[in-house]
């Protein structure tokens, strides 16, 4: 059975595609080349004028594990709330706070695993990736993807807080041990990369330490979190996996925590690192609030270091909740909680874990400049292949309101109507409004598709080349981008219709994208003798077998080679 | 699983008796059943598992019947009724996986049988957030473990064993100090260490602990108090408790909500969390709450993912909603026109209830009153494997299927249910 997609005007950057008419068959869940002529063709889509991109992936978003279902669970009234809205239709109502979202913009904070996939595909999304796995909690994050239908999943492992590396590093181990056990975890993990956050801060605030800087030694180990970053993105890279070290930098959050974030780009010596929700990392102490916007040294360091990558992680004015692996900063944090609750947690010698709900409004000095400085960074670097779109969905704003977002930055009038409204010390505190780009259908293409498979190293995925998954987006052209990118015409996900004007025509179940690079099993022994001693559970229990994903009948495992 | 295993002993088992989920558990041979690592309450749980039939049959209203009758017969029920309590959810992941699926074709109302106990919890983390650890924690780091009205060995009988007389640890500590707040000396002899270390108990009675935590707070800011007893203990030995909870490098502060037997104890819960955040301004604490069994970890935290929240809720035409008083077990009990009770690792029955009942559940279930369905299915973790969340809902562990059995999954059970339903839909649409 083929399917024609006719005459589609196609965004594929992958392949220096700008908008050119073409069409697209699918064979059996891919791309394939145009069929001889007496081929016979079961369906086709005239898409004349339509605009084609292959599904969007998402390179960050915490959609599932131990914090997921936290913030879902502290936060009842939350949903209770956003389901009276909805079933009260009041989302066009005057609320103070949500003046610049728009009705596409949903804002769900905490959706369930049936509604996060529901919502990604209806935006058009076929792949989401969780960044923040902890090992220990690596079966329940699966575990609630294994529940997300529609898209693509995987995620990415967080070490450089676990006292088994940080006791290999303060051991001074050759770099072939932590190699090994960085490649142990991926498989034990089923994830696609390797994550640090708050490199050794997160393991220092079990010892007491509340702030830990690039060059400042965990009490304990007697290392640093540039040693980590150095350790961690050496392994990565001599691995051979695509994805570069995800790295969230020590002082999130911080006023002029963007010193830290410089000094860390140069931390891996030239290997490739990438810099997760840099906004949060981006801030100076400029102004009489000792609060300002470090954008442009940011963006001006990011243009020069060809080996970082970064995504953004935009705040969008709403009430959200941060869920962060990040214990120590969200601990200091959690004075600013609105509602003022959190969870924090220390996770069994691996990991931790901070909660806290956020209202972000823009009439708050603090929170309109954070939003000015995310929309700075995203027009002030230069290559869209380098940076990505995400609100570090649901910390800076839900996913859903990717749209909205993607029309600030195609639509200038748009943004510095926005920006009038905010609160006005801020404004001044910000040169958004001398920025004068506009990003093209292309490069949001790049930012939201070709970019994001590139990095993630989907091979597959991404792009409309033959040989691709046919997971394809087709949008009406409108030159309200919002109404556009939220309610595409059609969704194919393996080649099967999905969505027809935003709405799931099909339930289908995507797979668990995974790397599985070799390694010497002999790991294993030391790994043994220390679950043994140290851990609560059995070492062959940590791991999760292929089978547990794929088991049900409709999981699957793609493992990805380089 | 379809896979048939074939057991070989020795079998390391994860054991489902209790919050712990220890891992390391070992079954030597099953009649007699001899377990290495296992505690009084595992060995009780594995011995009545063993015990009972691989084969028990179906039953409606007491009469034997065949699998299929039954389905058949609780899919009629549930197509007739408007107002379904599904209670008990004695289960694990994915048995509770699939009753999600069909409490959402029919409307019901989800309760776990020791939700009493877990909404405790569940409220002080929803009105004001915890600071919590885990069990690898406590064993590595605890110097201090505070035990508060629980004398936790009874509920959780290897916790010592397995996180406080543990002779390594990563950072070289001393074995811990346990303090008993309110728990009668008799009880904490399970907690005196194999070198004969003895823990400190300030004795009180259990309804005292509320005025007591609220002195401990009042006294760790520094506020003097006119009183010279608090809940019968001198004020000095709590200012004495004090200055060790502010010493301990890592103090943990554990409790049981099930045994908070007091009106409004999520008070109190949330009084211990003021205390664990007050000493985090300036040394490290956190807390271990302690949950009660049947899967309440696993079922809650399911619920929560599929649908967005915990159990004491429902689903109305696929919309989920909340509320931790309204869809209790007790509340709905009033007014319900069916009950589907589950209890799959013990042989809980359900409660008395004029409407139609559906049990589901352990083999070896008597009844008071023989339910209008019953439908016996194996024990997870015995009869089929299972994923089950551990007390500090961190871990996640799988379970094993030890024995050759006949007995079906809960999970293939309902999902028949369901199919029958649909189908029971179709005919009275035609």
């Amino acid at each position: 059975m083929i399917t024609l997609l006719k005459n589609g005007k196609i965004y594929d950057p992958a392949h220096g595609k700008d908008g050119v008419v073409e069409d697209i068959y699918i064979h059996q869940g891919r791309i394939v080349p145009k069929p001889l002529d007496n081929a016979k063709i079961s369906q086709t889509f005239d898409l004349a004028g339509k605009v084609v991109m292959a599904g969007a992936i998402d390179m960050h978003s915490h959609i599932g594990g131990g914090k997921v279902n936290i913030a879902r669970m502290m936060l009842p009234e939350y949903q209770q709330q956003y389901q009276l809205k909805q079933a009260q239709e009041l989302k066009n109502s005057s609320d103070p706070e949500a003046h610049i979202c728009t009705p596409h913009c949903s804002h769900h904070a905490t959706p369930s695993a049936t509604d996060t996939g529901f919502r990604y595909i209806e935006m058009g999304y076929t792949a989401a990736f969780e960044p923040a796995i902890s090992p220990v909690n690596a079966r329940q994050a699966h575990l609630e993807m294994g529940d997300t239908p529609m898209i693509d999943k995987g995620g990415y492992a967080m070490l450089g807080n676990d006292d088994y590396f940080l006791r290999m590093l303060a051991a001074k181990k050759d770099q072939k041990a932590i190699n090994d056990y960085v490649a142990w975890i991926l498989h034990a993990t089923q994830a696609i990369g390797i994550k640090v956050v708050n490199p050794g801060g997160i393991n220092a605030f079990k010892f007491n330490q509340r702030r830990l800087n690039l060059d400042e030694n965990n009490v304990h180990y007697q290392v640093s979190p540039r040693e980590i970053l150095q350790s961690l993105s050496k392994a990565v890279h001599d691995l051979g996996i695509a994805k570069p070290l995800h790295v969230h930098c020590n002082n999130l959050g911080a006023a002029g925590n963007f010193e830290t974030t410089l000094n860390t780009m140069s931390a891996s010596d030239g290997l490739p690192m990438h810099l997760t929700h840099i906004q949060f990392h981006s801030y100076g102490t400029e102004g009489d609030k000792k609060f300002s916007s470090a954008a442009a040294q940011i963006a001006e360091a990011l243009n020069k270091h060809k080996h970082i990558t970064a995504d953004v992680g935009q705040i969008l004015f709403n009430q959200t909740v941060t869920a962060s692996g990040d214990s120590m900063m969200q601990h200091l944090n959690a004075k600013h909680a609105n509602p003022k609750k959190s969870v924090i947690m220390d996770i069994e010698c691996d990991a931790g874990c901070g909660v806290l709900p956020f209202k972000y409004r823009d009439q708050n000095y603090v929170n309109a400049l954070q939003w000015a400085i995310g929309l700075e960074i995203f027009l002030s670097v230069e290559d869209p292949w380098r940076i990505f779109l995400t609100t570090d969905h649901p910390n800076g704003a839900p996913f859903t309101s990717y749209p909205h977002l993607i029309r600030l930055l195609m639509d200038k009038s748009f943004r510095n109507e926005a920006f009038a409204k905010l609160n006005l010390d801020a404004q001044a505190m910000s040169n958004l409004t001398s920025l004068e780009r506009e990003y093209s259908l292309y490069e949001i293409a790049i930012m939201t598709r070709a970019g994001a498979s590139k990095l993630i190293g989907l091979n597959d995925r991404g792009h409309l080349g033959v040989g691709a998954s046919a997971d394809i987006t087709v949008y009406t052209d409108q030159a309200d981008r919002e109404a556009m990118f939220s309610k595409p015409d059609y969704v194919f996900k393996n080649g099967e219709l999905v969505v027809r004007n935003g709405q799931v025509v099909k339930v289908v179940w995507g797979s668990t994208h995974t790397a599985k690079p070799a390694f010497d099993i002999g790991v294993e022994k030391d790994l043994k003798d220390y679950f043994d001693k140290y851990q609560t559970m059995q070492m062959d229990n940590f791991k999760i077998s292929d089978d547990e994903i794929s088991d049900d009948g409709r999981g699957s495992i793609v493992v990805h080679k380089q | 699983m379809k896979k048939t295993t074939s057991l070989t002993f020795p079998i390391a088992a994860s054991c489902p008796a209790c919050g712990l989920l220890c891992d390391d558990v070992i079954l030597t041979s099953a009649a007699p059943v001899d377990l290495k690592n296992a505690c009084a309450k595992g060995i009780t749980f594995f011995e009545q598992s063993f015990q009972t039939g691989a084969n028990e049959s179906p039953s409606i209203a007491g009469k034997p019947c065949d699998l299929t009758t039954a389905i058949r017969k609780a899919a009629d029920i549930l197509s007739k009724s408007k107002s379904a309590l599904f209670a008990g959810l004695g289960t694990e992941v994915q048995g509770m996986r699939a009753i999600m699926r069909l409490a959402e074709e029919t409307n019901a109302t989800l309760d776990h049988m020791h939700s009493d106990s877990t909404v405790r919890n569940t409220l002080t983390m929803q009105n004001g957030g915890w600071l919590t650890t885990t069990l690898a924690e406590v064993k590595n780091r605890a110097d201090v473990i505070l035990a508060i009205g629980t004398d936790i060995a009874t509920s959780h009988p290897r916790f010592f064993e397995k996180t406080v007389w543990n002779t390594e640890s990563l950072f070289n500590k001393p074995t811990p100090e346990v303090i008993y707040l309110g728990v009668p000396a008799e009880k904490t002899q399970a907690s005196i260490s194999p070198n004969g270390t003895k823990p400190t108990v300030i004795a009180a009675d259990l309804d005292k602990i509320p005025e007591i935590v609220n002195a401990l707070n009042a006294l760790l800011v520094n506020k003097k108090l006119k009183a010279e007893t608090v809940g019968s203990v001198p004020v000095t030995t709590l200012l004495a408790l004090v200055d060790k909870l502010k010493a301990a490098q890592y103090l943990v502060a554990v409790w049981s909500a099930s045994s908070f037997k007091f009106t409004h104890a999520e008070l109190t819960i949330q009084s211990i969390v003021q205390l664990i955040n007050q000493l985090n301004e300036t040394s490290r604490a956190a807390g271990l709450p302690l949950n009660s069994g049947d899967g309440d970890s696993s079922v809650n935290n399911t619920s929560t993912w599929l649908s967005g929240y915990p159990t004491r809720s429902r689903y109305v035409d696929g919309k989920p909603e909340y509320d931790t008083y309204h869809f209790s077990i007790s509340q709905q009990l009033k007014s319900c026109d069916a009950l589907l009770w589950v209890s799959t690792f013990n042989p809980h029955p359900p409660p008395e209830s004029e409407a139609p009942t559906i049990v589901i559940g352990h083999p070896g279930m008597r009844f008071k009153y023989e339910p209008d369905v019953f439908i016996p299915v194996g024990i997870p973790g015995v009869d089929h494997t299972g994923l089950m969340f551990r007390l500090d809902s961190s871990i996640t562990l799988p379970l094993k299927k030890l024995r050759d059995s006949q007995l079906p999954k809960l999970s293939d059970v309902i999902n028949h249910i369901e199919a029958a339903l649909l189908s029971t839909d179709k005919v009275s649409l035609d």
